[in-house]
């Protein structure tokens, strides 16, 4: 067994510079592979076969993507704003692959010269470090819509800024109350927390989870909330004007973006690199020390780290990131877009005073179980998991899609448009053809005639 | 390597601040401005004080400045071929007022020059950062926020509140 100690400050940076490569070239490779099951996804939920021919099952089609979009021609667009068209892309894929760097990935891995946590840089305002520099990301898409000098990308970069500002609030709201339940803000301690807990923050904050994955959808501008390169009207918004290299670099933020938000919601909500069930795997810096919890006199138990132990954390941190990636791409190909206006209800109107409703409710619970004396476990989880379930199913039954986001005229719920249906189908069968209203009629709530209300 | 890191940090700020006054474009200023409040930030983590460099990004940085690129855009605002300030009495003023405000920085940093630093500097630090540790770093600036200075707290938000409130009432159509 490795002697466990902390890094002399030669091995801190070997092992720091070992970590950038290695997380980076990890990130680099992800965002590769979720270009090609993005389209392979899609390709089975649209049953058609998607790309399979290059390489086994398709798997060199991300090779064969970038050796295309490097031997492409760069356009340059002749008005465009020379400087900042070649700015954009690299302020937009910046701040994509930097804030993986605070994301602990695995259980702290045992070597000769001592004991390595598996995160890049463990910042003490983790999870800040992260809403700052992805506060940021705007700068590139909005710099590249208007220096494209195109009505089409200015549109996008215009719509961008203005849906990342305003979902940028109700995500910052969702992580305060993880904070309140963790107590710190670093994202080992949250992990580390939930392990505690023996339960995952997913239960006993549910509504703070639905709030964070609507906000990271529209934060990625992943659909449903792509506005800014809403194809249908904006051709494809900000990157019209962008071609090869600068173009790929632009979903290469993308996607380094999506999968972030994955990993952040596996390690705020779904306990991070932790393996359910099991406690074997639990291990934190305590007081120089790894320990893996306290024993019933409150005496540190000393953890020991173990390679096996990281292999397997990182498993379980990689599945559970996995799982949230394949969510987003579930979700690209199966809702339909919002309108603009619809995008900024939601935040403003809805997520804004819901989410601030409910870290009030949080906060309350933890001060009325503080009070009692519940001590922070199992137990403390199980009250906060009941009162959020109520909140959330309340939440759930007032925020339907009827009232919030269907639009201008409510169409009403599933119910009444099947009655209306019927009594379509039954009013054209009565009426004779020659009697229906003109195609494109506006239909109305009373047996609207013709074919086109079925 | 930390004064290495100052030194560029300090280069970007200055270089930035400059670049702000004397470029032509709204863009490229608001650009420079990004960078000097991003190398302030840079500064602060050299001092440790990662919530503060954290929050200078965030609000600054991140959310105000991307209010001002907005309206700069939205409005068209300036040219990149005319300088939209002329040299006039006013560029006289702002001499003035300039140079008044260097000469108070100067008398505090000739103050700190001539009595040095605080004698219980390194005890201070000591207790900040075993204060750090305990309660993490947004506790530190959080206690005394929410209990010595609470009044002072409520009281700017209730300032914010008002002016969203004016905001609001004058963005209001009249009819």
């Amino acid at each position: 067994m490795h002697e466990m100690h902390q890094l002399s400050t030669f091995w801190f940076w070997v092992a720091g510079a070992a970590k950038v490569i290695g997380v980076f070239t990890m990130v680099m490779l992800a965002v590769a592979y979720m270009t090609l099951a993005e389209r392979r996804v899609s390709g089975f939920i649209q049953d058609r076969l998607g790309p399979n021919r290059v390489g086994p099952f398709g798997l060199l089609q991300p090779i064969a993507d970038a050796v295309k979009n490097l031997i492409k021609e760069e356009t340059m667009p002749g008005t465009s704003a020379k400087f900042y068209f070649v700015l954009g892309p690299m302020l937009a894929i910046m701040p994509a692959v930097v804030t993986f760097a605070v994301i602990p990935i695995a259980a702290p891995l045992p070597t000769p010269v001592g004991t390595v946590d598996m995160i890049v840089a463990d910042v003490p305002i983790g999870i800040l470090y992260i809403l700052a520099l992805s506060s940021l990301a705007v700068y590139g898409i909005v710099l590249s819509g208007w220096a494209s000098n195109n009505k089409y990308a200015f549109l996008g970069g215009l719509r961008a800024s203005a849906q990342m500002i305003s979902y940028e609030v109700a995500l910052g709201l969702s992580v305060i109350a993880v904070l309140l339940l963790a107590g710190n803000v670093t994202l080992t301690e949250m992990v580390w927390q939930q392990q505690q807990m023996k339960l995952w923050f997913v239960f006993p904050l549910s509504l703070a989870f639905i709030f964070f994955v609507i906000s990271a959808l529209a934060e990625t501008n992943r659909l449903p909330f792509d506005m800014p390169e809403a194809e249908s009207e904006l051709i494809t918004g900000y990157h019209t004007e962008y071609s090869a290299m600068k173009f790929s670099m632009f979903f290469i933020a993308e996607y380094a973006h999506v999968l972030t938000a994955s990993a952040l919601m596996a390690t705020l909500f779904f306990g991070g690199w932790d393996i359910p069930v099991w406690t074997g795997d639990d291990m934190f810096w305590h007081e120089g020390a790894l320990i893996r919890g306290f024993d019933e006199a409150g005496a540190p138990i000393a953890a020991t780290p173990n390679v096996l132990i990281t292999l397997l954390t990182l498993g379980a941190f990689s599945a559970k990131t996995a799982f949230f990636v394949l969510l987003y791409i579930w979700i690209r190909w199966t809702l339909p877009r919002f309108r603009y206006d619809q995008v900024m209800h939601l935040g403003w109107k809805v997520l804004l005073p819901a989410a601030l409703g409910y870290i009030v409710l949080v906060a309350g619970t933890m001060l009325v179980l503080d009070q009692l004396g519940v001590p922070f476990g199992f137990r403390y989880g199980l009250i906060l998991t009941g009162v959020s379930g109520v909140t959330t199913v309340a939440f759930l039954f007032f925020v339907d899609r009827d009232r919030v986001i269907s639009g201008a005229h409510g169409q009403g719920s599933v119910a009444r448009i099947r009655a209306r249906a019927a009594a379509s189908v039954a009013a054209s069968a009565a009426v004779p053809s020659a009697a229906r209203t003109a195609p494109g009629a506006r239909p109305t709530t009373q047996a609207p005639p013709g074919p086109a209300s079925s | 390597m930390s004064e290495v890191l100052f030194v560029l940090f300090a280069v970007v700020a200055l270089g930035g601040a400059f670049g702000v006054v004397i470029s032509k474009s709204p863009v490229a200023s608001l650009l420079f401005m990004v960078a000097t409040l991003a190398s302030v930030a840079g500064i602060y983590v050299l001092f440790e004080a990662h919530f503060l460099a954290a929050i200078q990004v965030l609000v600054y940085a991140g959310a105000i400045m991307v209010l001002f690129l907005f309206v700069i855009m939205l409005l068209n605002l300036g040219h990149d071929y005319r300088a939209d300030l002329k040299f006039g009495l006013w560029s006289l003023l702002a001499f003035v007022v300039a140079g008044l405000t260097a000469g108070v920085l100067a008398q505090g940093f000739m103050d700190v020059a001539d009595t040095g630093f605080r004698e219980d500097g390194a005890a201070v630090a000591a207790a900040l950062d075993e204060a750090a540790r305990e309660q993490g770093v947004a506790g530190v600036i959080a206690e005394p926020l929410f209990t010595d200075y609470v009044v002072a707290f409520e009281l700017m938000g209730l300032l914010l509140l008002v002016a969203i409130v004016a905001a609001v009432v004058l963005a209001k159509p009249r009819n």
